[in-house]
């Protein structure tokens, strides 16, 4: 996913940004489910790689784009890819092909 | 089919030409192919074409759009002359119950957008949409109220929410899902929004219609009516000159 804000935003702010939204949607049990983790997090392009059980895609979407703020940076994260391996992910962004998530 | 992903809410300041840039740049990256930009009733015609030209430059269509906020039904019939011929799309701002009302039985206009977080300052209820059935109005959803709205009162709306687009569905009004950003950090990809609308019960196809088909419909009738060709609905011009 993309992260999009007028100032650099760290790891730390994008992950706590994502999981605090997660938490006020669904709560500890439902956030519980979704399995988030933070996989990647590219500084110099500000995208990052994140990985989602199969079941809690739709929540994460959602979460996603509720959230306008990291720390004290107006931000908006926007989802480039979903795939079901990391390998099949890297390689089609890389490539810059687009599929059935986009947009 | 590939689905056309529709805008019909974007709010740019367009005094300030980069950030309506910047917001138009940024609908184009995020797959919409087509915008509605909300434009002052007193808006010049130069004006409008500079930024229909700057959004063709990042290949988006763009429609004109009209927020009409009145403060009583007459004064919503006098904004209605003065603008239905003037833009492609029309909006009323339901402030209060009555604008609301004389709003849903108008076929001029287009969709009907609440403004409040609280269901009382919200007057979508069974009346409104059976009103709003009949007269072929949308019940329109900013997704910025959703993401300005913080705590109790986010709660409080997606609680409006769900109760209204169960009485939408209830009576087959058309809703449509709009950003109504005001900045490019406000807006959204398509398939976001209508993912987040899970979140205030309208069913996945339902949401995906709601950002593509539904405002294609409206855009597409409203064009071929302000188009030379349209007589009355269901009537237009096929043919011109002697040998008709």
């Amino acid at each position: 996913m993309s992260v999009d804000s007028q100032t650099y935003v760290t790891p730390q702010e994008f992950s706590d940004a994502l999981w605090e939204t997660m938490q006020r949607l669904y709560g500890e049990v439902g956030a519980s489910k979704a399995g988030l983790s933070l996989i990647d997090y590219d500084t110099d392009t500000c995208r990052a790689v994140v990985r989602v059980a199969n079941v809690g895609i739709e929540m994460v979407r959602s979460a996603l784009a509720l959230v306008t703020r990291a720390g004290d940076k107006r931000v908006a994260f926007h989802v480039i890819r979903v795939s079901g391996t990391l390998k099949a992910l890297r390689r089609k962004v890389t490539s810059g092909r687009t599929g059935k998530n986009y947009p | 089919m590939t689905r056309i992903y529709v805008d019909l809410h974007l709010k740019p300041d367009l005094s300030n030409t980069k950030q309506t840039e910047a917001m138009i740049k940024k609908t184009s990256e995020l797959g919409y192919k087509l915008v509605a930009i909300t434009l002052p009733i007193s808006v010049s015609r130069e004006q409008t074409q500079n930024v229909k030209d700057m959004c063709a430059s990042y290949g988006v269509d763009m429609a004109t759009r009209c927020d009409l906020r009145p403060q009583s039904p007459t004064e919503l019939l006098y904004l209605l002359r003065k603008v239905r011929r003037n833009v492609e799309i029309v909006a009323a701002m339901c402030t209060n119950k009555a604008v609301s009302r004389q709003a849903a039985k108008d076929r001029r206009v287009d969709m009907l957008n609440f403004l409040g977080n609280d269901y009382r300052t919200r007057f979508f209820d069974h009346a409104e949409a059976q009103l709003a059935s009949s007269c072929l109005a949308r019940f329109e959803i900013d997704m910025a109220t959703l993401l300005r709205s913080e705590g109790s009162s986010r709660i409080k709306l997606f609680n409006a929410l769900r109760r209204e687009v169960l009485i939408a569905q209830a009576y087959r009004v058309p809703i449509i899902l709009s950003s109504g950003a005001c900045d490019a950090l406000e807006l959204r990809k398509p398939l976001e929004t209508a993912v987040s609308s899970v979140l205030f019960d309208l069913p996945r196809e339902a949401a995906l219609d709601s950002v593509s088909r539904v405002p294609c419909e409206v855009i597409r009738g409203n064009r071929a009516k302000l188009g030379p060709d349209f007589v009355a609905p269901g009537i237009r011009m096929v043919r011109r000159g002697k040998d008709c």
